[in-house]
């Protein structure tokens, strides 16, 4: 209320500058999330012929689902094991990427190049490196005496489906982490180096609290990375499978409608990914943004 | 000058929704020659040549051109045309896989009935000119074909010759028994050379569809569905419960390696890593290009104490349908195009060409004159598969609603007992639980 207020005159200026952004979030967010919801109360056939409105019958039938309920868990899994891995990846890589002096440049994009390749790509080369039938790494693995197979045995399909959603994820980590310590102010690490402290003590007492605002950050974005925008990598590796290993939440949408063309039940589970997105978020930003410094 | 701005703004608005609605409005005019759509699920090779024999067509007469469209996998472009149906203009023609068979027969007022189209063309079918083991699985119950078997192909069994050779085992008499396939795996395993005895591709089709009718097994009630949409599914009873668990013992003992859902098991065959598969008779032109050994095929092996086995197997592969909501004029273009494809000529062609089986007596006949069962006799094989009895009820095909789910349903069952996750009995108890809650689900939603 105490900021300053810019008032316009003309009165359609702004309303035009903000129409496209609205148009786009019409047409892109809340015109689909309101046809979700609407179809989510609704049974129809494929062709849309019969549209019988049946309440919260679709909520029902997918929530008493024992494999939808498991579906749950490997996506939340899922996102763990994905945000763990990326981010200690690459705060480990982005450590050591300072202080290196010009050879920086070389290894930074070395380590950034992977974000450029589309998903769809990425799942096509692990696809190929870990086949059981051709791959190049599982027939590295047999010669060492361990039989792959990541079409039969679920722990392997997880195993390459975080492995393949980490890689590229690991780039956006490594960026986000990097820019968070260079704006750490020298002078501090330097006055701690004066004092005797350690490059490790340095590191967790000073650059890793630093950067908790980062890390807070990336924990969000990779659970929503993890929950939306895997999808590429799990369809091109497991499918979901073996035996719904690897089914997560927004895999099981696709599969239902657009492979089983069961429409409502597609829309009620989209509909309760929302909700459980949503709730996984406010949960974070509960318990966990009170231990951030900014 | 905002004024002036928005009054652009909206005239290009304008401008462009008329265009938009002109485009909408343009093909209603009936008018010679006329284009017509064809959706296909096929990619590669197959694909190609679908669309030379479309040009084929073209060229053959002026009034019609039919214009391919590859609409990605199978699954993929029965989904588009859906999509496009609701939104009101869906494809001419669509070719569909043999599981989406029943979301089409579900929903009689999207579909023109080829039979139907046929015969008010002046073109009726001749039932008995097609071979019915192939046509009963897209017919109603009087025989009437409702979509045109264009690929369908039936699962076979592989076997590498050379590996038979070596291992001491007749080439020329592979197993026709479970057991027998188990004792020659184990001496083909003795030789060392291989990582498993056998493997298969597409298990659900493999091992629990083709597997059903080959020992006169209902997958379900009603024939399987053919005789009404509340069919129960009953693929839990001993026969399949100790096939798949004895397929999950076979895993650990190293006899059989898993190949996964789809196609993706034939690099296994023809590595040379595996030296017994179970595959599409489609399968074998990709076969013959990679494989640098000598192979053959047989039929698939079957249990000897189960009474009905040998019976018959089913197909699987595409038809293609013909979507409705069209001209009358535009059915006459896709008779005359399915009139085409189904000459002695055409057919042989294609059957030669792709593997696929072919849908008219006269085609089998040409192939056979033309010598071609002489120079590749795997083909024939299948042919005889299919043919070695005449079909019973549990034999003839599949027709279930929400049978792509049901699909799944039955490869989460198979792959939760060979994972070891639970036992067989368990895990076809609960798919056949799970898959009778889609088909009660599908019964509901065609009322």
């Amino acid at each position: 209320m105490m900021g300053k207020r810019v008032i316009f005159k003309e009165k359609g200026l702004p309303y035009l500058l903000i129409a496209p952004e609205v148009i786009l979030v019409m047409a892109f967010f809340i015109f689909p999330a309101a046809q979700a919801l609407l179809q989510s109360v609704f049974r129809e056939d494929a062709f849309g012929i019969t549209r019988v409105f049946v309440g919260l019958e679709n909520f029902q039938r997918v929530l008493s689902e024992p494999l939808y309920v498991r579906a749950i868990w490997t996506t939340l899994g899922f996102a763990l094991c994905v945000a763990a891995s990326t981010m200690a990846i690459a705060l480990f890589l982005s450590a050591l990427s300072t202080g290196i002096g010009k050879r920086a440049i070389v290894y930074r994009t070395v380590i950034i190049a992977p974000y450029a390749v589309a998903p769809l790509v990425a799942g096509v080369m692990w696809f190929f490196l870990f086949s059981p039938s051709v791959g190049l790494i599982s027939y590295g693995l047999r010669m060492v005496g361990i039989r792959w197979n990541h079409t039969i045995i679920p722990g392997q399909a997880f195993f390459l489906v975080v492995l393949a959603a980490s890689w590229q994820r690991i780039a956006y980590n490594f960026l986000f982490y990097l820019g968070g310590m260079q704006s750490i102010p020298d002078s501090l690490i330097e006055s701690a180096a004066i004092d005797g402290a350690s490059p490790a003590v340095r590191f967790w007492k000073i650059t890793f609290p630093l950067l908790s605002p980062t890390t807070f950050f990336l924990v969000i974005m990779n659970f929503i990375y993890t929950f939306f925008e895997t999808f590429p990598v799990i369809h091109q590796l497991t499918q979901g499978g073996p035996s719904n290993a690897t089914a997560t939440m927004v895999y099981r949408i696709y599969r239902d409608g657009f492979r089983g063309l069961d429409f409502g039940g597609s829309a009620a589970q989209s509909v309760i990914l929302m909700a459980f997105v949503v709730t996984v978020v406010a949960l974070q930003f509960r318990f966990a943004e009170r231990k951030v410094v900014y | 000058m905002i004024r002036k701005l928005l009054f652009v703004g909206v005239c290009l608005a304008g401008v462009a929704a008329m265009a938009f609605a002109g485009g909408a409005r343009e093909e209603a005019r009936p008018d010679y020659p006329m284009e017509l759509e064809m959706w296909i699920g096929l990619g590669g090779d197959l694909g190609q040549r679908i669309e030379e024999m479309a040009a084929d067509f073209n060229s053959s007469q002026d009034k019609y051109i039919i214009n391919v469209v590859e609409q990605g996998d199978y699954e993929e472009a029965m989904t588009s045309a859906i999509a496009a149906y609701r939104a009101g203009n869906q494809p001419h023609i669509l070719q569909v896989y043999e599981v989406g068979t029943g979301t089409f027969m579900g929903s009689r007022q999207v579909i023109k009935p080829v039979y139907e189209l046929m015969a008010e063309a002046g073109m009726p079918m001749n039932k008995a000119d097609y071979l019915s083991q192939v046509t009963s699985y897209y017919s109603d119950l009087e025989g009437n074909m409702l979509s045109f078997p264009f690929n369908s192909s039936t699962p076979i069994f592989y076997y590498n010759v050379e590996a038979f050779r070596e291992a001491g085992l007749d080439p020329h008499d592979p197993p026709s028994t479970w057991p027998e396939v188990a004792e020659a795996a184990k001496k083909l395993m003795a030789t060392g050379n291989y990582s498993a005895g056998f493997t298969f591709q597409w298990p659900s089709w493999t091992q629990m569809e083709n597997f059903s009718a080959w020992h006169n097994l209902p997958l379900g009630t009603k024939a399987n569905g053919m005789l009404g949409w509340d069919s129960e599914l009953v693929f839990n009873d001993e026969v399949r419960v100790r096939h798949l668990q004895q397929l999950a013992d076979w895993q650990k003992e190293g006899v059989f390696q898993y190949g996964g859902r789809r196609g993706d098991a034939t690099p296994l065959f023809t590595s040379g890593d595996v030296p017994m598969y179970i595959a599409s008779s489609a399968a074998y032109a990709g076969i013959a290009r990679t494989a640098d050994f000598e192979f053959s095929a047989g039929f698939l092996p079957y249990w000897p104490d189960v009474a009905g086995a040998p019976q018959n197997s089913i197909i699987g592969g595409g038809s293609l349908w013909v979507m409705g909501g069209h001209s009358d004029a535009e059915y006459r273009g896709i008779a005359e195009f399915f009139a085409y494809l189904s000459s002695a000529e055409v057919q042989a062609e294609w059957h030669q060409f792709s593997g696929y089986l072919p849908v008219t007596y006269a085609a089998w006949e040409l192939s056979r004159e033309q010598g071609f069962y002489d120079k590749i006799p795997i083909h024939n094989t299948a042919i005889a598969q299919i043919t070695l009895n005449p079909p019973t009820d549990h034999s003839r095909g599949l027709r279930f609603g929400m049978f792509p789910q049901i699909r799944n349903v039955i490869l989460d069952g198979m792959e939760a007992a060979l994972t070891g996750e639970m036992t067989a009995q368990r895990a076809l108890d609960q798919a056949v639980s799970r898959g009778n809650a889609l088909l009660r689900e599908f019964e509901r939603t065609i009322q």
